[in-house]
């Protein structure tokens, strides 16, 4: 039965979402307003919510302390070459296994997934003392393999689910139509798995762009990217909350601006599979 | 030309052998319907002629030649799926197109076929549009559309009509039927549906676990089934069955009677006493579900309507000339 849809109800339920969206949003524009304060107005008690000296100064004193520039490009550098690497691994092997599945591919997609259900931290010494021998901390090849490695298992899921959706008749079809394989790769698959693709690769961006147990404890500054760069704010020498916030502003725009263009393919890619 | 013959096709996934050895001659331009209950093997029976299954062994012969071997596109069929499988990022032209610029046609060439199929199915209008903003029957219309304008030797046609509303699957079987006849193209149509295969087909297949129980025409089924499951499978509502002495009495372990062909009397008036259970009234006919004691639930069709209602004594005499007898093994007894 059909429930009738009342003002009262819309407007309840409208003020909810508002209010659950605020208190979600509230932290993220609680550090950007801190990163406009004075360090001292930045911990006043009771806090001052706009009222308060407006100053740009913690952003100019975040670049010169530190180069603002080498770690966005690191952090650009790492996640975008991880998620490049993954999406080349995991294509092929998403794709065999949705088109042609053994006994063994349930398994073996449980397993991959399984590896993420191991806390990181168990497997930090071991990592640690390989990369120390093979030179491979503080550089950017090393955290790229790294976190390639640690997103794969989602990206091949997250693969294996949206080809699944592809259905087996419309490859029958364009076999029944003529077209060989490299074809129907062409013209009959590609454009129906670029939405897949396309909201696959946002989201390992992101995760990758946000990663940061292994980035803080496997770089120091040459390969740092903007995780490093946000916790270098918390020093021995105290916490400096406006500047910590302006760092933390400034690390998260860029991706912050990526996820809102790209709204509609977030969304479809998080919900694989749950509507038709 | 279309001819297609089967010479002991076997499939086999593992150890389950879903075709155990069919044979069939199909000539050409004719109309015929796979049918039988779900997990028979008629789709299946009908891929490997398509090319979508291997075959286990055997042999299939489009035009005199063995096709085992050969890819799909270039056995000369089109297919029509159950589920349609249209290209959903092409537009209905691109959809029907799609085969012909497979092959390699000129431009020109393919874009005055597309129009002409369109034409003929009432197309032209959605050319432009993508198979989303098209209801049920015109995607199947399409998916249709993209078979005939590759002028295949024969159509397959999977449970096409499956997934359309009672009314409009009435409609595209007319038109189905319509279109085949005037490209007097070989058709094998699948489907789990007799009045279908009925109203559809020059000849029947009827299969039954992987086997070919009858190939005929539908009235010759109707008529003279060669055993117990085709003579239940075709007809509706289903035939009746009767064993025992009454049965004995007519010279047969078992006897079936079809629904129509049972008289229905007043009691008392000889033939087989009952009581009515069920009484459907669809004003040209009425459906009779008899309790008839020993012999089981019959039902009887009367053409017309009968004011009978449940509880009411009747008897039911069967026309003789319409008796089927079965032996032990249920095969069919011809006089």
């Amino acid at each position: 039965m059909a429930r009738a849809v009342t003002t009262n109800r819309v407007v309840i339920s409208t003020a909810a979402a508002w209010l659950c969206g605020f208190l979600i949003f509230f932290p993220i524009l609680w550090m950007v307003l801190a990163s406009f304060k004075t360090e001292l107005e930045a911990f006043a008690i009771p806090p001052s919510f706009l009222f308060f000296h407006w100053t740009t100064e913690n952003y100019a004193t975040v670049q010169e302390r530190s180069d603002y520039l080498l770690h966005a490009l690191n952090s650009i550098i790492i996640a975008g070459g991880s998620t490049i690497i993954a999406m080349l691994i995991a294509i092929p092997a998403a794709w065999s296994m949705a088109f042609s599945p053994t006994k063994r591919t349930k398994d073996l997609l449980l397993w991959m997934l399984s590896t993420k259900m191991m806390p990181p931290v168990g497997v930090l010494v071991p990592i640690y003392l390989i990369y120390r021998d093979l030179g491979l901390l503080d550089t950017r090849v090393g955290l790229t393999f790294i976190l390639c490695l640690g997103n794969l298992p989602i990206v091949v899921w997250m693969l294996f689910t949206y080809f699944k959706e592809i259905p087996k008749d419309i490859l029958e079809a364009a076999r029944m139509d003529g077209a060989t394989i490299g074809r129907e790769l062409i013209y009959v698959l590609t454009p129906m798995a670029v939405p897949g693709l396309a909201s696959t690769l946002l989201l390992n961006l992101i995760l990758a762009w946000n990663e940061a147990f292994w980035t803080l404890n496997l770089s120091t500054l040459q390969a740092a990217p903007l995780t490093v760069f946000i916790a270098s704010y918390s020093s021995p020498e105290g916490l400096f909350w406006a500047k910590l916030s302006a760092a933390s502003t400034l690390a998260i725009a860029p991706i912050l601006v990526l996820g809102w263009f790209s709204q509609r393919q977030l969304v479809r890619g998080l919900t694989f599979g749950a509507v038709k | 030309m279309g001819q297609i013959a089967l010479q002991g096709v076997q499939k086999s996934f593992g150890p389950v052998h879903i075709i155990k050895g069919a044979d069939l001659d199909i000539t050409d331009g004719s109309f015929v319907v796979f049918v039988g209950p779900s997990g028979c093997g008629k789709t299946t029976l009908l891929r490997l002629i398509a090319g979508l299954e291997d075959v286990t062994g055997g042999a299939i012969l489009i035009d005199g030649r063995n096709v085992v071997d050969v890819p799909p596109a270039k056995r000369g069929l089109s297919m029509v799926f159950q589920s349609y499988a249209l290209y959903p990022h092409m537009s209905v032209r691109g959809n029907i197109a799609f085969g012909l610029k497979m092959a390699g046609l000129p431009k020109a060439e393919i874009n005055r076929k597309v129009e002409a199929a369109a034409a003929t199915l009432n197309l032209t209008p959605y050319l432009e549009r993508k198979p989303r903003e098209l209801s049920g029957g015109q995607r199947q219309r399409v998916a249709i559309g993209r078979a005939i304008v590759r002028e295949p030797k024969a159509f397959l046609f999977d449970e096409p009509l499956s997934n359309l509303d009672a009314a409009l699957r009435v409609q595209m079987r007319l038109e189905v039927t319509r279109l085949q006849k005037q490209l007097a193209t070989t058709a094998i149509y699948v489907t789990h549906d007799q009045v279908e295969a009925m109203t559809m087909a020059d000849k029947i297949v009827v299969l039954n676990a992987g086997k070919i129980e009858q190939y005929g025409s539908p009235l010759d089924l109707y008529e003279r089934p060669n055993n117990l499951f085709v003579a239940g499978f075709i007809g509706s509502p289903k035939m009746n069955f009767i064993s025992g002495e009454a049965a004995r009495q007519q010279g047969a372990p078992t006897i079936g009677v079809r629904p129509e062909h049972l008289k229905v009397e007043r009691a008392g008036q000889g033939g087989w006493p009952g009581t009515v259970s069920v009484a459907e009234h669809l004003g040209s006919d009425t459906f009779l579900y008899v309790d008839a004691g020993q012999l089981g639930m019959l039902t009887a069709r009367y053409i017309g309507e009968l004011s009978l209602s449940p509880g009411d004594k009747v008897s039911l005499s069967p026309e003789p000339a319409r008796i089927h007898r079965f032996d032990e093994s249920g095969n069919a007894i011809h006089a």
